[in-house]
């Protein structure tokens, strides 16, 4: 299991397969949004973990759908399927959402502090919103791996993918936000949503991985 | 024992599609005389029915504004019992009926969405408000179109029903979102008023016009489902039939040529 996750680890951070990518994606996406809604610094400071948030989700989407088509494609994910006498198939791709989520989102959560600058937010918001992409982004790749092991055998399932699983994710996503802004407006409490979002993170750390691992034995 | 082994067998009797077919032959013209009849009934006495003291004529929107949403929720039900149906028992006809319900669920969801910004127009102000009732109908939504998107994208059957039978499941988490969205967070939705613990809230000159209405329209669902699961059999069997003549067709092809 280690040594699956440290192969897919060291899979998604080699140039070229997309990690680098998704971050710069994530910036382009921060990027564009002040453009968009002006450059009022009072505005960006009051959206700017939503942005943050929707920026990470619309990021972490990109990868997903690679996280099984390239074992499908040299043949390793039939050995995988294959060896779920050994390890159970739902922890495989358990250990394989966890590497998704190293190679491909941390590096976005890493990055969310100083585009938090960018747009003005105050400090103690910006904590907040890392702590909650840090504690929800793993939900997401949870989600995301039932729409990629959906979609394994289709040639272009990239936008299916996010069809299928963005709906899912508004949960995550109203949690995440509301936590994040419960930070600094201050009637609000920070850590009942909090605490839902982690409990959802572990919901569907359970759910996710348990039908991915059917929708993978039923691919073939 | 028989008695948990009847309906099992009865099932399982379903499976043949022919039967299915006999069956569902007999049963459409006459869930479609109830649901006229039924339907008609329940507008004339939604009309019949008082005014409400607050909300004057629109009120009138609940009766079939209503009888949608419980049927968008209740296709989806009868959606996620389906799939189960394909995933544990592989009866055949799950995957048809999960296939034909996800068109009706969408537009029966939307047209829930539309009556209920026409109403909220007048009543709320505005068209459209996130609140959480709302929104999660909307997420329920956007997953019929998946469901449907996803049904329509793998070309083998066997494949495209199992994979929209395990989205169908795991998109079954919104349903009791939905149900109990009004309880859980403040919202400008109204609370549930039909089905309480207490009793409904509703007086029974509203109430009875609307359960009719809403029996009315379950009726029409059920036609409906029953109709495009017979449709869905004869195209199955349709294309299954040009498959084995175009076999044939290249079997006389490849034998003219070796003669």
């Amino acid at each position: 299991m280690l040594a699956l996750y440290l192969r897919d680890v060291r899979l998604g951070i080699r140039a070229g397969s997309g990690a680098l990518t998704g971050v710069l994606f994530f910036l382009a996406v921060v990027a564009v949004i002040p453009f968009g809604v002006g450059p009022d610094l009072n505005l960006l400071a009051r959206i700017g973990p939503a942005i943050l948030w929707i920026g990470a989700l619309l990021a972490s989407l990109l990868g997903l759908e690679r996280l099984f088509q390239a074992d499908r494609e040299d043949g390793s994910l039939d050995l995988l399927v294959m060896a779920d006498s050994r390890h159970m198939l739902a922890l495989t791709v358990f250990v394989k959402c966890l590497a998704h989520w190293t190679a491909n989102v941390l590096p976005l959560v890493a990055a969310a502090p100083l585009l938090g600058l960018f747009m003005n937010v105050p400090p103690l918001s910006l904590g907040a919103a890392t702590l909650t992409l840090l504690a929800g982004t793993p939900a997401i790749a949870f989600i995301g791996a039932v729409g990629a092991a959906l979609v394994v055998a289709l040639p272009r399932g990239g936008l299916l993918v996010s069809v299928l699983v963005l709906p899912l994710t508004v949960p995550v996503l109203i949690f995440g936000v509301a936590a994040s802004r419960a930070a600094v407006a201050d009637p609000d409490p920070f850590l009942q949503p909090f605490l839902v979002l982690c409990a959802l993170t572990l919901f569907f750390a359970v759910i996710g991985p348990v039908a991915a691992a059917l929708a993978l034995r039923n691919a073939d | 024992m028989s008695e948990t082994a009847n309906p099992t067998a009865r099932l399982a009797a379903l499976a043949n599609p022919t039967r299915f077919l006999a069956l569902a032959d007999r049963l459409v013209p006459w869930l479609a005389a109830a649901a006229g009849l039924v339907l008609a009934a329940g507008l004339a006495m939604a009309f019949a029915a008082p005014e409400d003291y607050q909300q004057g004529i629109t009120v009138r929107i609940m009766y079939i504004h209503v009888p949608f949403a419980w049927l968008s929720m209740f296709c989806y039900t009868l959606m996620a019992a389906s799939a189960l149906g394909t995933l544990v028992w592989r009866h055949p006809l799950a995957d048809v009926s999960l296939k034909a319900a996800a068109p009706i669920g969408a537009t029966f969801t939307a047209l829930a969405l539309v009556t209920g910004s026409i109403w909220g127009k007048p009543m709320w102000g505005t068209w459209w408000v996130w609140d959480a009732r709302l929104t999660s109908v909307f997420v329920l939504f956007l997953m019929y179109l998946g469901i449907i998107a996803l049904t329509r994208a793998l070309d083998d059957q066997g494949r495209a029903a199992r994979a929209a039978a395990i989205l169908t499941l795991v998109g079954f988490i919104n349903i009791p979102i939905i149900k109990f969205s009004v309880d859980w967070w403040n919202t400008l939705h109204q609370p549930a008023s039909v089905f309480r613990l207490d009793g409904p809230t509703i007086h029974s000159s509203l109430l009875w016009p609307l359960l009719i209405s809403a029996l009315g329209f379950t009726f029409l669902f059920l036609t409906l489902h029953l109709m495009a699961m017979r449709a869905e059999i004869w195209r199955r069997r349709v294309s299954a039939m040009r498959r084995l003549a175009a076999r044939a067709a290249e079997g006389r092809l490849a034998e003219g040529g070796a003669s």
